[in-house]
């Protein structure tokens, strides 16, 4: 019986645990061979290609390019931006996806994707891959959004359009009287009446100052 | 024979035909019909807040703002958002009026009627224009406060 068990191989989990420990004595042991110099240096240049590497990636997958790359961006939401304000419009400036919907600063930013790496959970199971489950499940994405906004004080709008910056005797009588009644006065935030606007919107029964 | 009857049957129809063409058919049109013109240039919407006079008491207010993008569908009224009686407050836009809450039977609803839900059918936006035909419309406080408002009888 004893015999037996010397001559058999080792279980497959057995080596892969003996190989944790040896990899693990490596790095838990001072090296013998290289400088302390060199391995900070060689730390130094591996970090930097990194952290180019990981920031290129992020930038690549920040990119409307990307976004549309899936038909479910491509033919809901990105078709519905294209007639609106913040596509087509007479000085040809326009928002892109991320200007709106991530947030520009880093750590920020980070969190956002983080978030929305539950999106790839929902494109790998088609939560939203025919038009009509886009639909049913519009007001649900719609309210995390304009709850998002909500919170940030609508921080994506203002990173373009400044309330210092905003002369509201360029505007219409009507708009200048409600930003200066509601907006400047931090009683209201961009979101809470402009929904919408670059996108169609869901079902709004329900939803505070809609009908 | 009958080939130079047929001819001659087209020769007296083509000469009234492009006595016509040459015409100035319409002032409005500034070229033959049979001549593609340029489309007027498109102007931008009006955009205030003052309340247009109505040119008779029946009249459908005029919107006197730009309502581009407003989405007025199943989904949601962007109109009603401002105008809807609980929203007046905050918006300071009149109300629409109670006529909207009425169904088709006189009977007044709780919200705005189905039947008025669309803005658009009845009021318009203006756009800054000239309009190529001059209208001589008075309305009837102008009429009646003429002195002979019935006109003079020839």
């Amino acid at each position: 019986m004893t015999a037996l068990d010397a001559t058999r191989p080792p279980s497959r989990l057995r080596r892969l645990r003996q190989f944790a420990l040896d990899i693990w004595g490596v790095l838990r042991r001072p090296s013998s061979v290289f400088s302390l110099g060199l391995l900070v240096l060689a730390g130094f240049v591996a970090g930097v290609i990194f952290w180019g590497a990981f920031n290129t990636v992020l930038e690549a997958l920040n990119t409307e390019k990307f976004c549309t790359s899936c038909h479910e961006m491509r033919d809901n939401v990105f078709a519905e931006l294209k007639s609106t304000i913040h596509f087509s419009n007479r000085s040809g400036v326009r928002a892109t996806c991320p200007d709106c919907h991530v947030p520009h600063e880093w750590t920020h930013k980070i969190a956002r994707k983080m978030q929305a790496s539950k999106e790839v959970w929902g494109k790998i199971f088609g939560t939203i891959d025919t038009r009509d489950k886009f639909v049913d499940k519009r007001l649900e994405l719609a309210l995390h959004e304009w709850a998002r906004m909500k919170a940030n004080d609508s921080l994506e709008c203002r990173n373009c359009h400044s309330a210092d910056s905003m002369d509201i005797t360029k505007q219409s009588p009507r708009a200048a009287d409600t930003h200066q009644r509601l907006l400047f006065t931090g009683g209201k935030t961009c979101i809470d009446c402009h929904k919408g606007i670059a996108h169609r919107l869901p079902d709004m029964r329900g939803v505070p100052g809609w009908q | 024979m009958i080939t130079l009857r047929i001819l001659a049957l087209a020769a007296a129809l083509a000469i009234p035909a492009s006595g016509l063409l040459a015409q100035d058919l319409d002032a409005l049109r500034p070229a033959p019909v049979n001549e593609e013109t340029q489309a007027p240039r498109m102007q931008p919407m009006r955009n205030t807040a003052e309340r247009e006079v109505r040119n008779y008491p029946e009249q459908p207010p005029l919107i006197p703002h730009a309502i581009e993008g407003y989405q007025v569908d199943l989904n949601g009224n962007k109109c009603l958002s401002c105008h809807a009686r609980a929203r007046t407050g905050e918006s300071q836009a009149p109300m629409l009026s109670i006529t909207h809450f009425m169904d088709r039977e006189g009977q007044f609803l709780a919200s705005v009627s189905p039947r008025r839900f669309f803005c658009t059918q009845c009021h318009v936006p203006q756009h800054e224009v000239k309009p190529p035909v001059e209208s001589d419309f008075v309305d009837i406080d102008t009429l009646l406060s003429r002195a002979n408002p019935g006109g003079t009888r020839r």
